[in-house]
């Protein structure tokens, strides 16, 4: 299966094919193609996982030791014997000149891991809509570009070359834009489709321009060769500095990294299944995969190696905590959840920033499962319980009894994110914190902490909204259909139990085992557990959720007060101390919290709405602005000079006319006299 | 089958004028008569083109075939002398391909005055000019066929065109002849100033200018340049594009974007580059610079533009700045890319055109403002045009993405002898230009395809893609993908041809 | 031989011919003008050519005196033709390719 995986993206793409063209004759309008596609997928994604793994036992087996030489410095072959090499396969798929270029597969623990990933999760993504998507209009259309966005992903995550995974790239892209825009009626999803599409391709130009210096740099864009070039001594570091910083820009714009994140935000515009599967599991990691992909160019761009600080690490840590802090003032859900997705990025785009490879691939993975779960949950309330309304304020609240699968799995996944143990995110997380502790970076680890505890905190309030308190909505809640509930559960499940995939303390690394690569791999450290700084994160978490109950479930024992206070006078004296307590609280909600929550989280919204997002929209109307002029000077100058050129020379041609009478014998006299004019020269100056 | 490879050529650039005879000769009441002649003219030329990609030696793409080389005028030592390489034949079968699908497409599309007599002959005369330009090898008749092509497009814009028609008939006309002119006083001099007194443009291309110093190469190229560049047409002489677009009828538009636009490129790429590779590596950074401030500049008209086809038509001038930047660098990587990326151009922006044409036909309008909702009201069509904007915009696996990306790839390293530094300007410029582009066509789509029909079109009579479009219109589409999914399909074929050329600049 | 003498005949009837091209209205003296001018020319090559022993001046001669007779018939053709149509033969009125 490794050296056949073509057609694990080859499957969704004439699956695409086939329900563009039969989806609507089919009974179930090709749905069921695009699940039977998937399903296949996923299968042989599982085989290809295992036969992986098996390749690596085998050779672990065949070279005892090689292990912890396969995790220092591994870039000659030569020297250091067999390790576990890529699968490569490729045919020619331009050429010029000498150069051959290739698309195909490389195979590899980072390939599987993504693999199983989209598959996995757009196959659930594919049931869960056959549901969610009932009666849509474009109900086959949805389906076809489900299957388009899973080819095009697959394509980008066997990508053997950078040139590969930029097509992959840009198609993920088009997909995105198609989906958020699916309901294009409506100007406000095309706006949002446009500025997706936009935002992520002026992100493309650094990635288009670092592929291509990376490429005159290694002189291939095979992924291995960039890295072994980019390891190598010899390698020049102008190049790789301004190839990192490029590919850089690419990861910003794709991975909603600061300051190009304000299109996710947006793209919650798009159908609920479609933020789940896009834009929180797989698409917008494609920058994070990117940055694992080709390591090599930025470890050594950047100097990761030693520590401090690098460009990569900063926008990452400013990415984690805009991203929390504005998912406190959202009242839409998915709205707080694109936020948080935006925040967990950065977590990823840090933790590759600090060395944590394994950390940030890790946190990628075990992201894909919670995330996914909570909008799949978010879409469940909105389609069963708050009448297709996503306003967690006004249409939602004391859901938890009508939907209780929704609820419980909604649950695990906000801790899960929030990162309590044993959940998936706790050690994911940890594992980014650890090696940013140890590696030098110890700035970022604090970073993280913080963002830590406004995640916990934002994930309390917004459960507490959706499915706390009274139902203010005006429908009738109700569960979810089954096609919507198992892959809840399911995902429930993998957030549950997927940190344990690479979970140190329990002597289970299997990430660091089969995933990170052994050849043509940086030098990362491989952190020891810290007990302590696991404590320190899960008491944060653990006090960020106490404080958000506190405050947001407060209001339900306030009614109580008040009525006692109300009633009885002894009461109101008796409780004086509880409120003073209130008033301590008050003190401290209104100055620490409200400052967190309130005014830093505004103007941090504000400045996101009203600066960052003023230059993006500045940007795209001074463009229309410098188009009017320049077309003016289009019209009015250049062509106006051509123009102005023609009839210039007619009018001469007009003045000339007047030379001619008609008459005879003024012409003849004209002719005399020049003959004689001639005449009379020649004469002088013979 | 020899006969056919001596006499191919010919045939393909010949035998539209025999249709041509025969279709004068059809009374002018017969218009099905007509329409079959016309249809069947372009069909056995698009066969013995046919015949040609089956006959033609890919193992050799490097090297001329079919060639034929007789005596034509020999007081100027000029020679009926025709072949074609890896760089000519996509071309060449480019044009004989869309001439073919013009001529269904017009089947129930006639401009008015309507006249299809005259019309369809002038569709037969323009591929006779084309077709011949992409095959002469010999300069003088180059320069022929290079001009035969004006005269059916001035007719086809002044007499089938918009309310504007006179005006940008002339416009078009005065333009190009202008840059002729000089560009027939380069060929001249060429001929005084090479040892051998001949016309023959693989004999000129074999001396690589040798035997004329750089000043004389400079200022032979600089009249070239303005030939070629007008045709392009660059930045600052476009001028004239706009305006024949939008006044131009489909059809006319269709061939004007997709083929006549090529003429000016291929010409850089066939005759100025390898006859005066001094003088190229001279101008070298200015067309360059030229061809960048088109993408830009090119962009920032389209987003000023409330008219479709003419936002469509500045978005050839900025397309056809990566074709030119991909020349400019003089690598083997540039010139591939701009073969493509003409290819590309003449498939994508020749559909654009169609449906901007079908747009106009149903909604009698083009301003961009008045229209909406195509998606309802002719889906099919809209998800075309939605394609196609794809496409145009670049996206990999279509096949405008193979003429913009290596393009920009190729600005990296030019060719020794230029400054790598002002072309990394270049490049970064340029890939500054993808992001424009997405802008105004997305921009585009957006307000023509999506939201909601207006209440001006609410109850108009709307027919979606009919049979004659279908037919017209899907082996573009399919040629789209296919050159974008397998790219190798044209690379492999112009690469050895390329090689030719860009060889003198690699030394 | 004495050249001067028939150089000077020639030169005046050439400019007699020339003043008469130019001055008088009536196309019948135009041509007639003309036809002093080409005569003038003429003398002129018969001169030299009996001064030259060549026979070419000679020859020449022969030739303008055919030519003259044509360009008689075709130009007293045209003035009958203007006279007809502007009842007139002056050549001031026949001005209808002014610019």
């Amino acid at each position: 299966m490794l050296d056949a995986a073509w057609i694990i993206p080859l499957i969704p793409a004439l699956s695409f094919v086939a329900i563009l063209f039969f989806g609507k004759k089919m009974p179930r309008q090709g749905s069921e193609i695009g699940i039977v596609a998937i399903a296949t997928t996923f299968v042989l994604s599982c085989v290809a996982a295992v036969q992986w793994i098996q390749r690596v036992n085998r050779y672990e087996g065949s070279h005892q030791g090689l292990g912890a030489l396969g995790k220092s410095l591994m870039l000659s072959t030569q020297e250091h014997g067999a390790v576990v090499k890529p699968v490569v396969h490729s045919i020619t798929w331009w050429q010029n000149g000498a150069f051959k270029f290739g698309i195909g597969i490389q195979i590899d623990g980072l390939a599987v891991m993504m693999l199983f990933v989209v598959t996995l999760i757009s196959l659930l993504v594919h049931i869960y809509s056959t549901a969610y998507m009932k009666g849509d209009i474009r109900f086959t259309y949805f389906y076809a570009a489900l299957s388009l966005f899973t080819a095009s992903m697959l394509i980008l995550v066997v990508a053997p070359n950078t040139l590969q995974l930029l097509v992959g790239w840009e198609l993920v892209g088009l997909c995105s834009f198609m989906l958020i825009g699916h309901w294009w009626e409506e100007g406000a999803n095309t706006n949002a489709a446009l500025k997706a599409f936009l935002t992520t391709r002026t992100g493309d130009i650094g990635l288009m321009i670092g592929v291509i210096i990376t490429f005159f740099a290694a002189g291939t864009f095979n992924i291995v060769g960039i890295n072994q070039y980019a390891l190598s001594p010899g390698a020049d570091h102008t190049l790789m500095v301004v190839g990192a910083s490029c590919l850089l820009i690419g990861i910003i714009g794709k991975s909603g990294q600061f300051p190009l994140h304000t299109w996710l935000p947006d793209a919650m515009a798009g159908p609920t299944p479609v933020s789940a599967l896009i834009h929180a599991a797989t698409m917008v990691v494609a920058g994070v995969y990117l940055g694992a992909r080709v390591y090599g160019v930025f470890w050594s761009g950047f100097n990761i190696g030693d520590g401090g600080m690098n460009p990569m690490a900063v926008i990452g840590a400013i990415t984690i905590l805009i991203g929390a802090a504005l998912a406190f003032v959202q009242d839409d859900i998915k709205k707080v959840l694109a936020y948080s997705t935006v925040s967990q990025l950065g977590y990823m785009v840090m933790g590759l920033g600090v060395g944590s490879w394994v950390g940030a691939v890790f946190h990628l993975f075990t992201h894909a499962f919670f995330k996914a779960l909570l909008f799949l949950g978010a879409g469940s309330v909105s389609h069963s319980g708050s009448h297709h309304s996503f306003d967690m304020k006004k249409d939602m609240g004391g859901l938890r009894k009508y939907m209780p699968i929704t609820f419980w799995t909604f649950l695990i996944g906000s801790a899960a994110l929030a990162g309590i143990a044993p959940l998936a995110g706790f050690w994911s997380k940890d594992e980014i914190l650890a090696t940013a502790g140890q590696g030098g970076f110890e700035l970022f680890a604090i970073v993280g902490l913080v963002g830590a505890f406004l995640t916990a905190a934002y994930m309390t309030r917004c459960v507490y909204l959706t499915f706390f308190g009274e139902y203010r909505g005006h429908g009738q809640p109700h569960e979810s259909p089954k096609a919507i509930t198992v892959p809840l559960i399911v995902l429930a499940v993998f957030s549950v139990f997927a940190g344990l995939a690479n979970a140190a303390p329990l002597g289970l690394e299997k990430f660091g085992e089969y995933v990170e690569p052994k050849f043509a791999f940086p030098p990362v450290i491989v952190p020891t557990f810290d007990y302590g700084l696991a404590g320190a994160s899960l008491f944060i978490v653990l006090s960020a959720i106490g404080v958000g109950v506190f405050l947001w479930f407060r209001e339900e024992e306030m009614h109580a007060f008040k009525g006692l206070t109300k009633r009885n006078v002894l009461a109101r004296g008796g409780y004086a101390l509880l409120v003073n307590k209130y008033y301590l609280d008050d003190l401290y909600e209104g100055v620490i919290v409200a400052g967190i929550k309130g005014p830093i989280a505004r103007a941090s919204y504000w400045i996101n709405q009203n600066v960052i997002d003023a230059v993006v929209k500045g940007a795209g109307l001074a463009a229309r602005a410098i188009a009017g002029g320049t077309y003016t000077l289009d019209q009015d100058v250049l062509d106006a000079g051509y123009d102005g050129l023609a009839r210039e020379t007619g009018a001469s041609g007009g003045l000339l006319s007047r030379v001619q009478t008609g008459r005879l014998q003024w012409y003849a006299l004209v002719s005399f006299a020049a003959i004689g004019v001639f005449s009379l020269a020649l004469v002088i100056f013979r | 089958m020899s006969w056919f490879d001596d006499w191919a050529l010919t045939l393909a650039v010949f035998l539209p004028v025999v249709g041509m005879v025969i279709l004068l000769l059809i009374p002018r009441a017969e218009e099905g008569a007509q329409k079959l002649v016309a249809l069947l003219t372009t069909l056995v030329t698009f066969a013995v083109g046919i015949g040609i990609l089956f006959r033609f030696d890919y193992n050799r793409a490097g090297r001329l075939q079919f060639g034929v080389d007789k005596s034509w005028i020999d007081v100027i030592n000029s020679r009926y002398h025709m072949g074609i390489d890896g760089i000519s034949l996509p071309l060449l079968i480019l044009s004989m391909f869309i001439t073919v699908l013009c001529v269904i497409y017009s089947w129930n599309h006639f401009p008015e005055p309507h006249n299809p007599k005259a019309f369809l002959a002038l569709i037969l005369l323009l591929e006779v000019g084309m077709n011949g330009t992409f095959a002469a090898q010999d300069l003088i008749l180059f320069f022929v066929f290079f001009e035969i092509v004006l005269l059916p497009m001035f007719f086809m814009i002044g007499v089938w065109g918009g309310p504007n028609r006179e005006y940008a008939s002339i416009k078009f006309f005065l333009f190009t002849l202008f840059g002729s002119a000089l560009m027939l006083l380069s060929f001249l001099a060429l001929y005084f100033l090479s040892d051998v007194h001949t016309f023959s443009i693989p004999a000129l291309s074999a001396l690589h200018g040798s035997g004329i110093v750089e000043g004389t190469q400079t200022l032979v190229f600089a009249g070239m340049f303005l030939g070629f560049a007008i045709k392009v047409p660059m930045f600052p002489f476009h001028t004239w594009l706009p305006d024949a677009h939008t006044e131009a009828p489909t059809v006319g538009s269709v061939l004007l974007a997709a083929i006549m636009l090529k003429l000016g490129t291929y010409g850089f790429i066939r005759i100025a580059l390898p006859l005066l590779p001094k003088g190229a590596i001279n101008w070298a950074p200015w067309i360059g610079g030229l061809a960048v401030i088109g993408i830009i500049y090119g962009a920032f008209c389209c987003l000023a533009q409330t008219d479709m086809k003419r936002l469509i038509a500045f978005s050839s001038v900025a397309h056809m700045g990566f074709v030119m930047l991909g020349i400019a660098t003089l690598t083997d990587f540039g010139i591939n890319a701009a073969i493509f990326g003409m290819v590309a151009h003449g498939l994508i922006t020749g559909m654009l055109f169609f449906v901007a044409g079908s747009v106009q036909h149903n909604f009698h309008t083009r301003e961009i403002k008045r229209l909406g909702g195509l998606l309802v009201q002719a889906p099919k069509m809209g998800w075309i045009l939605g394609f196609c904007v794809m496409a145009s915009l670049g996206l990999p696996g279509l096949a405008g993405f193979w003429g913009e990306f290596p393009a920009i790839l190729s600005a990296f390293q030019p060719a020794p002898g230029l400054s790598d530094v002002v072309f990394r300007v270049y490049m970064v410029i340029a890939a500054i230009g993808t992001v424009l582009a997405a802008g105004y066509l997305l921009w585009m789509l957006q307000r023509v395809a999506f939201g909601t029909p207006k209440s001006e079109f609410e109850d108009a009579d709307i027919h979606d893609v009919g049979l004659a479009e279908w037919i017209a219109w899907t082996p573009m589409l399919l040629g789209i993908v296919i050159l974008g999914v397998y790219p190798n399909l044209l690379f492999s074929l112009t690469n050895p041809a390329v090689e030719h050329v860009s060889r003198v600049f690699a030394r | 031989m004495i050249m001067n003498q028939f150089l000077i005949l020639s030169a005046f009837l050439f400019c007699v011919g020339v003043y008469g091209v130019l001055a008088r209205r009536n196309g019948v003296l135009v041509l007639m003008s003309v036809e002093l001018m080409l005569n003038g020319v003429n003398l002129n090559l018969i001169a030299f050519s009996a001064r030259l022993h060549a026979v070419s001046g000679q020859v020449f001669a022969l030739f303008i005196i055919t030519i003259a007779a044509a360009e008689v018939g075709v130009g007293l053709a045209i003035v009958l033709l203007i006279y007809r149509n502007l009842r007139s033969p002056d050549l001031d009125g026949v001005d209808q390719l002014k610019g």
